[in-house]
């Protein structure tokens, strides 16, 4: 087995974590968690890619992974800002107390 | 495939399961920060140094400690009474398996396509990084400071919102 | 003998033939005014109705003048007017109106004997509430009996013979709250339709054969060589002829129209309608209309005889008129009420015009029919003016002695009386009845008709006597005292009484004018016409028959006055013969018992077929539609409507189910989308191994 299909296989493994991390949680601030550790393997995902690549002196894979990390960054400002605000407003974090939309 | 290599991942692993696993919040961050300075290794394995150090300062110097502190603010309940996982979690666990397994077969199966040996090490400075990232990738960086100032902005509103409220 | 007619017709028509078809016209327009009028105005209805025939009179008049004009220039006159009524493709139904001898002589006849009739109508129906209707009624009848006779076409005279026939339905059944009244005119109408089914027939024959109903047509009319050349040539059944068979068809409808037995059963339970209606209709007008279509259709009878001889229709017409004759001149001897005498008496006579047809030609028979219509119409006005004299009594046994109380009646009855005996040289009805006697006695087929024709005239002297008798000589036998006739009834009588008396000069051997008119020959004054052996025969048996039959019923009948419960003497001298003539040879039970019997078994089982079968079909056939409608219905609400609404339910049950997928949580979408996204991708991967 290729050293890239090792990584793959790591991030393919990081990202169902954090996948069911998102889905099971009752937590808004665990399926944040959750969401940050799938962008985390797909950046894995591109580092891997970008070093077993061709044209690695391209340093495309490498970009992409650092601009991915300045959006998760920012993502995740707004995210927890929100999290904070409703806390405010329903007193409560719990998702399955948040039905509103519910049609 | 080292035995370096075998030890980061399942660092990273463990992290990001105790992370999704543990039922006090706290303890999920913090093991999320364990996960996310392995993965800083990998990179580092990897190669991608400036990828590494950036990981470390972005995600644990300060997502992280968001995390914390978001946590820290909204402890009103502290452990909910019907656990903490929702209804119909198992639903959401076997889909996660099922994702892993679709991934998994993926890559598996290209396993023929994929080189056995990695080339030379890359040799990437800060300074090419640097000229590629005011030339070539010159818009991207424009756009994704835009979108800092966006998500700066929106934050802030956010929170003053919640200011005037709590008068 | 008869003589083959050779005229030359003439192609244009005179202004006064083609004004014709006002005569027939005007009648009918002033009926169809009167229909509209109210009842009270019968001085407006009885006018028009006078004046409309008046107007119909003088252009006759000024027809039969054309006519004499030309016959005295020695030109045979027939003109017509014929056009088109219908058209089918290439064949044409034709419709047209005559101006010959024949049709001028009767229209002058008709017209005149019409006028006075109808003067003498408002005198004797001056006491009815419907005096109005009755005129409206005689109008009509009046322009549908001249359109007969004008008529060119054979569909146009059977049109007016039907109206004829319609008319008198209307005229017999007058007072048609008596049950008798509506029974006689009902047995009227459908004896003659007997009669008429057999004329229809023998039209459409003719129509079928010869391609027109036309009688002339410039050569190609129905009676002309060319068309009865194509007749005698095809053969019917039973060795007669094509047109010896349509012959005989077209005289049963003349039969049953001129009751001629049997079918003369109409004609005495006629005599329920008023006595003008008798005097016009069934005396003089109607019931000649058959002796009239015999004489129109006579080429047709008489072709393909040879000089002559005969042929089998014309032997069939002598046959039946003879024995007409004998036959209802023995009824009348035994009838005790007085229209009913005149009656047979009239049916009696039409078989002498037949017979006389029969033998003697058009202009015999002709001659007959229209002195009889005068003296005919003479006696039944007289006989209603006795009827109206003696208190509406009708029954000659209660009446008597009428003489001295009504003597203008008495006078001019007793000239008809006279004139229908055939008394010698005074009176027309001998020179007619001469006539006929002359031809039988020339026949070539049987000497039969002639002695039976004798003997048919000896019973009308005898019977008429004992009417007389008992009417006008002995005692008075009524209730009341009898009284005169006002002048509107009693001058008609007188006038009818001149003619019938002048008319006989008209056909006399020595100066046959009648005869010579009709054929359009010269008529020449021969008085050695009357030394001739043969006709001095005539004569004396003439004589010889007046006397046996008047002096036998002066005899049995005389002054005596018996009382009317008493037998008749002649009842109780052969009491079973008079038994069967006075219940008039039991004819109408005979068809009681055969055809009405028949009739009215059919008409139940007609009935029966109507409501059980026919009936029972249709019923059917609803019972199948509806329960058609039922499946349908069933079908309907149950699966067509049922089954969309379970459609509607499911949708709505799953739609309630889907719904459910939104609970409004985050995290269930997130597990939909990844299990979306884990499909797609092995969906994907799947493929591409392939």
């Amino acid at each position: 087995m290729s050293p890239l299909a090792g990584y793959l296989l790591v991030a393919a493994l990081l990202f169902s974590v954090g996948l069911a991390g998102a889905l099971t949680r009752r937590n808004a601030i665990l399926v944040l968690i959750g969401i940050e550790l799938m962008l985390n393997a797909a950046n894995l995902n591109l580092i891997a890619f970008w070093r077993y690549g061709p044209h690695p002196e391209a340093l495309t894979g490498m970009m992409f992974a650092i601009f991915s990390i300045a959006v998760a960054a920012a993502e995740a400002a707004v995210g927890l800002g929100l999290v904070i605000s409703i806390h405010r407003h329903a007193k409560t974090t719990d998702l399955d107390a948040m039905n509103r939309m519910k049609g | 495939m080292s035995i370096v290599f075998f030890i980061l991942a399942a660092l990273t692993v463990a992290g990001a399961l105790a992370a999704v696993l543990l039922k006090n919040t706290v303890h999920c961050a913090l093991a999320l920060t364990v996960a996310f300075a392995g993965l800083a290794l990998l990179f580092l394995k990897l190669d991608a140094q400036f990828a590494g150090f950036a990981q470390i300062l972005v995600y644990i110097g300060a997502v992280a400690i968001l995390v914390v502190f978001a946590i820290l603010l909204t402890r009103g309940s502290e452990t909910p009474k019907d656990g903490v996982y929702s209804r119909g979690a198992i639903a959401g666990l076997v889909i996660a398996a099922g994702v892993f397994a679709v991934l998994g077969w993926a890559v598996l199966q290209s396993v023929g396509g994929l080189p056995h040996e990695s080339g030379p090490a890359p040799a990437v400075t800060v300074l090419q990084i640097g000229q590629a990232l005011m030339g070539r990738y010159v818009l991207p960086l424009e756009i994704v400071a835009l979108l800092l100032t966006a998500a700066l902005i929106g934050a802030v509103i956010v929170a003053m919102h919640e200011k005037e409220e709590a008068k | 003998m008869q003589e083959t007619i050779s005229f030359t017709p003439q192609l244009a028509a005179s202004p006064i033939a083609g004004i014709l078809w006002l005569i027939p016209a005007v009648p009918m327009v002033a009926s169809g005014v009167i229909a509209l009028l109210k009842q009270p105005k019968r001085r407006t209805a009885a006018t028009l109705a006078i004046g409309s025939l008046g107007f119909s009179l003088l252009i006759a008049l000024a027809a039969f003048a054309h006519v004499l004009g030309g016959w005295s220039h020695g030109q045979a006159v027939r003109e017509t007017v014929n056009f088109t009524w219908i058209q089918f493709g290439t064949t044409n139904v034709d419709l047209g109106w005559v101006l010959d001898p024949l049709s001028a002589v009767m229209l002058v006849m008709v017209t005149f004997v019409g006028l006075l009739i109808f003067i003498y109508s408002t005198g004797y129906m001056a006491h009815d509430e419907n005096f109005t209707r009755f005129f409206c009624f005689l109008s009509l009848f009046a322009g549908a009996m001249l359109g007969v006779v004008i008529a060119n076409s054979l569909l146009l005279l059977f049109m007016c013979w039907e109206l004829v026939g319609l008319t008198s339905y209307l005229l017999i059944g007058f007072w048609y709250h008596k049950p008798s009244a509506a029974a006689a005119a009902k047995k009227a109408f459908m004896t003659t339709r007997v009669g008429d089914v057999f004329f229809l027939l023998g039209i459409v024959w003719l129509f079928a054969q010869t391609g027109t109903l036309l009688f002339y047509n410039g050569g190609a009319g129905s009676m002309e060589a060319t068309a009865l050349g194509g007749l005698l040539a095809q053969h019917a059944a039973w060795g007669l002829t094509v047109a010896g068979a349509i012959g005989l068809l077209i005289f049963a409808g003349a039969a049953g129209k001129s009751g001629q037995f049997p079918l003369h059963v109409w004609l005495p339970d006629a005599m329920e309608g008023p006595t003008p209606v008798s005097a016009l209709i069934h005396a003089a007008t109607m019931v000649a209309a058959g002796v009239y279509l015999i004489a129109r259709v006579y080429p047709l009878m008489q072709a393909g005889a040879l000089t002559g001889g005969t042929t089998a229709a014309l032997t069939v017409v002598t046959w039946v008129g003879a024995f007409t004759a004998v036959f209802a001149a023995l009824i009348a001897v035994a009838q005790n009420d007085i229209k009913r005498i005149l009656a047979y008496s009239t049916v009696s006579q039409l078989g002498y015009m037949m017979a006389g047809l029969g033998m003697g030609g058009v202009a015999v028979g002709m001659f007959h029919l229209i002195t009889h219509a005068f003296f005919k119409a003479l006696l039944f006005m007289g006989a209603g003016s006795v009827i109206h004299g003696a208190h509406e009594e009708q029954d000659v046994r209660r009446m008597g002695g009428m003489r001295s109380a009504m003597p203008l009646t008495f006078a001019t009855y007793g000239i008809g009386m006279l004139a229908l005996c055939g008394v010698p040289i005074v009176f027309s009805g001998f020179w007619s009845k001469d006539a006929i006697l002359e031809s039988a006695h020339g026949w070539p087929v049987s000497q039969a008709p002639y002695y039976m024709l004798v003997f048919g005239a000896v019973l009308t002297a005898f019977y008429m006597t004992r009417q007389v008798s008992y009417v006008f000589f002995g005692q008075w036998r009524g209730h009341g005292h009898a009284h005169e006739s006002p002048k509107s009834m009693t001058t008609p009588l007188a006038i009818l009484a001149i003619f019938a008396v002048l008319l006989g000069a008209l056909g006399t051997p020595a100066w046959p004018w009648f005869r010579s008119f009709l054929n359009g020959q010269a008529a020449e004054i021969d008085l050695h016409a009357f030394a001739e052996p043969a006709w001095l025969m005539l004569l004396a048996t003439s004589c010889v028959i007046v006397i046996v039959g008047i002096g036998l019923g002066w005899l049995l009948y005389g002054n005596k006055s018996p009382k009317a419960e008493a037998p008749d003497v002649l009842e109780a001298a052969a009491p079973l013969p008079w038994k069967w003539l006075s219940h008039r040879l039991y004819v109408d039970e005979l068809y009681g018992a055969t055809v009405i019997a028949f009739y009215a078994w059919w008409a139940r089982v007609s009935d029966w077929l109507d409501r059980r079968v026919w009936g029972g079909a249709v019923s059917a056939v609803t019972l199948v539609f509806r329960g058609w409608a039922h499946l349908n219905r069933f079908l309907d609400t149950n699966v067509v409507d049922g089954g969309f609404d379970k459609g509607c339910e499911e949708l709505s049950t799953s739609g309630g189910l889907l719904s459910r997928v939104q609970n409004g949580r985050v995290q269930s979408y997130l597990r939909l989308l990844a299990l979306g996204f884990v499909v797609l991708v092995a969906f994907l991967i799947w493929s591409s191994r392939a």
